[in-house]
């Protein structure tokens, strides 16, 4: 993929997700006090499309997000280049994207 | 030791997003590992919850939400930067970043304990 | 350092392979820059000393070296700003190959300006008539606000992206380019967007600053880029629309 779209998704997750992260903050900051249970974090997500909407939206962002801004820090401190950079990169999108679809899976499906 | 190079304002902030964006790009993996512990063993989801009320930990996630806020607003200054023609007070808006970040990592900090 | 007093100054010797620092003494003098010093130790202790300077008054952009761990003018770098504890270390530019001593091969530099479109692209003939510049235009005076670059390197030799990624173009290519980018006189718009699209382009900039920092003709290296980047976006934006 080309540098300049590289360029281009990196802005574009971090434009999709000021809103997410700061909506995440917003609900740790009231889940958080009077510590924390399965029961009530799965109360609150479960059966909720609007939830999953939220962290599955989120969870595709940051995949990328994460994959193209660890690329440049791969590059730069190891030197990675040409094809094996880009598979390491699409090794950690996809990675993230998998994990990250099952988190959200496992506190919103009903 | 930082090289005389490397002393001045912009370069602490590009460090600054660059190590909390690395750690929480490590720190995904786990978070995401731990929310699926909800699909087939709620009980290992709570110990972990438990265990993660401890005050180390705490400190830790105060640590994570303060890494989260100061990428978020380091990444709204860079974003400026780009897109709209502040190129001046760059220092000031990196300073107010920081800021901004310790008093929501604070008050999530707060609230937890 | 004041006049009659004597400081110890280490000067990097040698090539690529096998260097060093070596200490001189050197007097002190009034009004003295750090090249006054250089070139002192050349004439008076060690003959075989490589440097490189020229115009002595901030023009022509070839004498800069780093003084103390920062890459500088050394020929308007007064002692007095740099010794405050008396002592001066003197080395080669950062991210360059050393030739000897102090010069730094510079071909690398250069290259990098070619590979960026960093020159000019005519679009008239000597025949045709001066195409009429306008001063007060937005993009003229973007065009002005990067122009004043010498070409002495030491944003080059600031900047960490450069020294951590040998295919990034830098800061004082991409600066032009800008300047380019915004001069009506130049045609090579396409050229220049597509090269700071590339790898080793815009895109690779953190935006440290120290290119900014450190500029002596206090041009900003780094909004130059931040403007390139706005401009190659909005262009790979355009060609996909």
């Amino acid at each position: 993929m080309p540098e300049v779209r590289l360029a281009l998704l990196q802005k574009l997750t971090a434009l999709v997700m000021l809103p997410l992260v700061a909506g995440h903050i917003a609900v740790m900051i009231y889940a958080v006090q009077g510590g924390l249970t399965a029961a009530e974090i799965l109360g609150r997500t479960q059966g909720s499309l609007a939830w999953a909407l939220f962290y599955g939206l989120f969870a595709v962002a940051v995949s990328i997000h994460a994959a193209i801004g660890l690329r440049a820090v791969l590059h730069e401190t190891l030197a990675l280049g040409g094809r094996a950079l880009a598979a390491v990169t699409w090794l950690i999108f996809l990675g993230l994207l998998a994990l990250g679809l099952r988190a959200v899976w496992a506190v919103t499906a009903a | 030791m930082i090289r005389p190079h490397r002393r001045h304002p912009l370069w602490f902030a590009y460090l600054l997003h660059r190590v909390s964006g690395s750690a929480l790009a490590l720190f995904l993996p786990i978070h995401f590992w731990m929310l699926s512990l909800a699909l087939n063993d709620r009980e290992a989801l709570d110990d972990f919850l438990a265990w993660s009320d401890r005050g180390l930990v705490k400190a830790a996630e105060f640590g994570l939400v303060f890494l989260l806020a100061v990428h978020l607003f380091g990444g709204l200054r860079l974003l400026a930067l780009e897109w709209l023609p502040w190129s001046g007070p760059q220092k000031t808006l990196a300073a107010a970043a920081v800021g901004l970040s310790l008093l929501v990592s604070g008050i999530f900090f707060l609230q937890a304990v | 350092m004041s006049t009659g007093g004597v400081m110890t100054v280490a000067v990097w010797r040698g090539g690529p392979e096998g260097s060093a620092f070596q200490e001189f003494r050197v007097p002190g003098q009034k009004s003295q820059t750090v090249l006054d010093v250089v070139i002192w130790i050349q004439q008076y202790r060690d003959p075989t000393l490589s440097y490189r300077f020229a115009c002595r008054v901030g023009m022509c952009g070839s004498c800069a070296m780093t003084v103390n761990g920062v890459p500088r003018w050394t020929c308007r770098t007064h002692v007095k700003r740099v010794a405050k504890t008396g002592r001066i270390e003197i080395a080669p530019l950062r991210s360059l190959p050393v030739i000897k001593d102090l010069a730094v091969d510079m071909d690398p530099f250069f290259e990098k300006w070619v590979a960026a479109e960093g020159r000019f692209h005519p679009q008239r003939t000597r025949d045709q008539p001066v195409r009429e510049t306008k001063p007060q235009t937005r993009r003229r005076r973007q065009a002005d606000a990067a122009i004043e670059c010498i070409n002495c390197a030491v944003c080059y030799a600031a900047c960490d992206t450069v020294a951590a990624s040998p295919d990034y173009l830098g800061p004082a290519a991409l600066n032009r380019a800008w300047s380019l980018l915004n001069d009506d006189k130049d045609s090579g718009t396409e050229a220049i967007l597509a090269a700071a699209g590339a790898k080793g382009g815009c895109h690779s900039c953190h935006a440290m600053g120290s290119c900014t920092r450190f500029c002596p003709n206090e041009l900003d290296p780094m909004a130059s880029i931040a403007g390139l980047k706005r401009a190659s976006i909005a262009a790979a934006l355009k060609r996909k629309g």
